[in-house]
């Protein structure tokens, strides 16, 4: 133990919650620069990994929060390395363990803003119950799952995310399993905010990580994420502006869910199935065209949404902020406790404790 | 309830004035041993027939034993669920070998445990469940109560079920609900024969049906009618009285605690001590859950307790809790330290102070959930990748669990490194009495954090480098989130030294694996010491963890005998203390019993090259004093 100035103990941190969040405010506006890191950064030139990671520190200043009381959590895989190039607190964990280790983490601190990096890998193979667990107890967390849907780190095989049939050093003669969407998947696992969006545009990329970092609770952003090294161009066809308007749907809360050249497609809820289906907009049904509510109450409507985009050629993929719902958070909840134990017994009492109700006195 | 060693006959004794005709009889030790079916309610009983006697001030000690099963087959061998009970006017080591009394409830109880009482011991049977088809169930060809099987022994026939059904009769219940308090009526009668005070029993039933006042009362009216039947019938013509252990004890004020109310207990006082608050990241295991019950009953301590989807989060979650600068703490049995192991590892690499809590039961795989065993220690020493020392440390008896995770905390606090306590089933339930700390005999765990740069570089700016070390414990700084200027990232990747930033250098790993096992052999621990009175002995018997008392029970019979052996006995097995190899030999000839296949044998003879014998059970039950004190005869006598 070498310093012999104690600091603040996490208890007294959480006490001082709210005059941080003030002093914050005050403090001299931070830039992109302070957020990065020392470190060399070593993905592969051309990786998708540098737009987000550019985009992540381009929009923390915004945020107002001071860089030590932001904490990057990851597991392993390429993506994993992100913590290192962050000039945040950090760690770089073990594989698939991050939604857990965070978790601990955002519970006993609340004054920390905790962010979970992860891959398609990382989050939905070997880690896939921490991710649905963190999502259901909605722990003050915010996921950004990057998924390149394919093993990067050690180097090709097909991932959780792969299109059945991949062909990789795993598997020569196709995989033969069944992808995740992991819009879906986060959905189905009661998640309260999940949102998608694509490495290479800044703009969307940063209005929702903007919306992650507002919502109260665990947010999942599945960002689309180029590996040129081992799975090029697995999303050109939401990329490139020949295909593009035909192949994204871009979901905006409030507004009907068009796409397509001059928006001239648009999605419907049929009346008899409940199902959403993908329709030429005209005069006529123009009016009924679905109107897209990341607050409903109900994950339906998102789900079936999720449900447009074909696993294989990611036609019809939405992005956006598919469902931003408010509920119990679980860390608040937490806190709401031990506060009510105390206002119910009292602060604890050691003496009182060790010493219960059944004792004697042995005298000397 | 408070109440005086010093003046026993104050306890409130129901049912008035004892009649005459009745000898009194005074013993110096009793063991009893209450046995029946799974749903019969033999540990509830034990444990008041246990509270009544601590607070008589007797010495005691306890092993309750269940099958794994919530509700096993009704009236099976396999559902019988037993706890034994050993006090006594003077201190006692162990919950006894052989019981003195058995209350068997039904023909299997009777059949699971006749073969460990002695000659001449009490029976007391419940003759209203030795039906034809409840005997013949458990392979009974003729009625045990007529064919003079039990003629060695003093048998009681009581028809306890319907007695009770009889004394509940004013009650608004059903027979089947009357039958339940049949175990209020063996208590009482226990406790009458006994002389054990009953205020506590009562207190405990009402409290405990509240909401239903009404089954309060009919399981007190069971129990006083217990009491007065071992008062009224001529059956038992005699009454027991164990005088309170008052030289026993140091004076102090005293309660009866288990195992794991004891670790739960320390370690809420370890976060006091400290200043940290305490996180508990947990998955439910047996025997390890009541850890996490009873830590989750104290939020008024600042305590969180996450039940977390698996093992795997439950370290994961108690390590993020590290980094945050909580005490933080995972609980478990083997099957769970298995999952953690790798987390484990990275606790290592990241150097957060973490309390790994293994209540060891019998293995591999599920093995005997609620039996005991001490198989895990080669697991905690070694069981992950890489050169990833971890300190280890066990506790000698269930109220020793209090004072070990005190120690399992200063060390994972002054050095930042996760601790292994090994626990075992046998402390987790087993209880004793135990004296309660004064506040000011406990440890002073406060940490100082990290505040501010910690390194000068050749340009003049200061930096933070986590891995800095303190040269004298080489221990890193603890600087948590929050702190500003501190900003730092770790990892389980390699480390440079100081910087901790990554690297994949030769000479650097090297240094890295080096320092981290210099750390751990250079914690702290307190030497050994060497019981050997008359200094004349040949053999020293060293144990760790559980097996104290059994082993200590058995030398002093040894020596009663007058042989002549010493005794140590390990609270750290890892680093060991510094004065073991000396220790060692000193002596011609070690033995080392254990729960296991010879475990911390093979780390004795590995490290020092000493050629310690084995003695070794596994059984999933503790040793037995007189089996232990019979191979620690022959053991000396091939030496002399
Ligand atoms: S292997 Fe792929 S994902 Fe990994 S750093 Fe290279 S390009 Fe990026």
């Amino acid at each position: 133990m070498s310093s012999t100035e104690s600091a603040k103990t996490p208890s007294q941190a959480e006490q001082t919650k709210q005059v941080e969040q003030t002093k914050q405010v005050e403090q001299t506006k931070q830039t992109m620069k302070d957020f990065k890191s020392d470190q060399e950064v070593r993905w592969c030139p051309g990786c998708g990994d540098y737009a987000i990671l550019a985009a992540v520190q381009g929009f923390l200043p915004e945020l107002g929060l001071a860089r030590e009381n932001i904490v990057f959590v990851s597991g392993i895989g390429c993506s994993s390395r992100f913590p290192y190039y962050m000039n945040t607190y950090g760690m770089h964990s073990i594989h698939g363990r991050a939604p857990a280790i965070a978790t601990g983490l955002a519970t006993s601190r609340r004054d920390l803003s905790v962010w979970v990096i992860t891959g398609d890998g990382d989050a939905l193979s070997i880690g896939g119950n921490h991710l649905i667990h963190a999502l259901r107890r909605n722990v003050n967390l915010k996921i950004l799952l990057f998924n390149n849907r394919i093993y990067g780190l050690t180097k090709g095989q097909y991932s959780p995310t792969s299109e059945i049939g991949k062909i990789t050093k795993s598997t020569p003669m196709g995989s033969l399993d069944a992808p995740f969407n992991p819009v879906s998947l986060a959905l189905g696992a009661e998640a309260s905010f999940v949102a998608r969006t694509i490495d290479s545009d800044r703009k969307h990329l940063t209005s929702v990580l903007r919306e992650a970092a507002a919502h109260p609770g665990t947010a999942l952003v599945e960002i689309y994420q180029n590996c040129n090294i081992f799975n090029d161009g697995a999303f050109e066809i939401l990329k490139d502006r020949a295909t593009a308007d035909e192949a994204l749907i871009r979901l905006e809360h409030g507004q009907p869910i068009r796409f397509g050249t001059d928006h001239s497609k648009g999605i419907l809820r049929d009346p008899g199935s409940g199902d959403l289906r993908i329709v030429d907009v005209t005069p006529d049904n123009e009016a009924d065209i679905l109107i897209h509510n990341a607050h409903a109450p109900s994950p339906a409507t998102a789900f079936a949404l999720s449900r447009l985009a074909d696993p294989t050629t990611l036609h019809h993929t939405p992005i956006g902020v598919l469902r931003n719902v408010d509920r119990l958070v679980y860390d608040t909840a937490m806190a709401e406790q031990l506060d009510a134990a105390i206002e119910h017994n009292g602060e604890g009492d050691l003496t009182t404790l060790l010493t219960g109700t059944d004792t004697w006195t042995v005298v000397g | 309830m408070a109440s005086q060693v010093s003046s026993p006959d104050d306890q409130a004794i129901p049912g008035g004035q004892r009649k005459p005709g009745k000898e009194i009889r005074r013993l110096d030790r009793v063991i009893i041993r209450f046995a029946g079916d799974s749903g019969d309610g033999m540990q509830l009983t034990g444990d008041r027939f246990t509270s009544e006697t601590a607070s008589f001030g007797n010495d005691l000690s306890t092993l309750p034993n269940f099958p794994a099963e919530i509700r096993a087959p009704a009236g099976t061998l396999p559902g019988v669920s037993s706890f034994q009970l050993h006090f006594a006017d003077h201190d006692i080591l162990t919950p006894g070998d052989r019981p003195d009394v058995l209350v068997a409830m039904n023909p299997a109880a009777l059949k699971a445990n006749i073969e460990d009482l002695p000659h001449g011991a009490e029976v007391i049977i419940n003759t209203d469940e030795f039906t034809k088809r409840a005997m013949a169930k458990v392979g009974y060809d003729a009625n045990p109560l007529q064919d003079g099987s039990l003629s060695a022994y003093s048998v009681h026939e009581v028809p306890l079920t319907s007695l009770t059904v009889e004394a509940l009769k004013e009650f608004a219940l059903t027979r089947k609900e009357a039958e339940r308090s049949k175990n209020m009526f063996a208590l009482g009668l226990l406790s009458w024969m006994y002389h054990r005070p009953t205020d506590g029993t009562e207190t405990f039933l009402r409290k405990k049906f509240t909401k239903k006042p009404q089954l309060a009362e009919a399981n007190i009216t069971a129990f006083r009618a217990g009491w007065n039947f071992g008062e009224t019938t001529e059956d038992f013509a005699t009454v027991y009285e164990v005088a309170p252990a008052a030289a026993a004890f140091t004076p102090g004020t005293y309660r009866n605690i288990s195992g794991n109310l004891a670790l739960a207990y320390g370690l809420i006082t370890a976060s006091q001590q400290s200043g940290l608050p305490l996180f508990l990241g947990s998955y439910p295991i047996t025997p390890a859950s009541d850890v996490l019950h009873e830590l989750s009953k104290h939020k008024n301590f600042g305590v969180r307790t996450f039940q977390a989807e698996d093992e795997i989060a439950g370290i994961g979650a108690a390590l993020g809790a590290a980094f945050g600068g909580s005490l933080a703490v995972t609980t478990t049995s083997g099957p769970g330290i298995a999952l953690k192991s790798e987390t484990i590892g990275l606790a290592v690499s990241l150097e957060l102070p973490l309390l790994v809590v293994d209540i060891q039961r019998g293995g591999p795989s599920t093995g005997l959930p609620t039996k005991t065993e001490q198989a895990d220690l080669l697991q905690a020493m070694y069981g992950r990748n890489g050169e990833a020392p971890v300190p280890v440390i066990a506790p000698s008896t269930p109220g020793d669990c209090f004072a070990a995770a005190l120690e399992a905390a200063r060390i994972a606090l002054t050095w930042r490194t996760p601790v292994f306590l090994l626990s075992d089933g046998y402390l987790a339930n087993g209880s004793e009495p135990w004296r309660i700390p004064e506040p000011a005999e406990l440890p002073n765990l406060r940490v100082d954090f990290a505040t501010k740069p910690n390194k000068k570089l050749e340009d003049g700016s200061e930096v933070f480098w986590p891995y800095l070390r303190d040269p004298a414990t080489l221990a890193r700084p603890w600087a948590l989130p929050g702190t500003p200027g501190l900003e730092h990232r770790v990892g389980g990747i390699e480390k440079q030294d100081g910087t901790g930033n990554i690297s994949y250098d030769p000479a650097n790993h090297d240094l890295m694996v080096r320092t981290r096992q210099a750390k751990i052999d250079g914690i702290t621990v307190p030497n050994i010491t060497v019981d050997d009175p008359t200094g004349e002995a040949t053999t020293l018997v060293l144990g760790w963890g559980s097996t104290y008392g059994p082993i200590t029970a058995a030398v002093r019979r040894v020596r009663g005998g007058g042989g002549q052996i010493a005794q140590a006995h390990l609270r750290h097995i890892n680093p060991f203390p510094a004065n073991l190899e000396k220790a060692l030999k000193a002596y011609e000839q070690v033995i080392i019993p254990e729960m296991n296949l010879g475990q911390l044998a093979t780390l004795i003879r590995a490290r020092y090259l000493v050629d310690a014998r084995s003695y070794t059970q596994v059984t999933g039950l503790p040793f037995k004093a007189e089996q232990l004190a019979h191979a620690l005869r022959e053991a000396i006598d091939v030496v002399d």
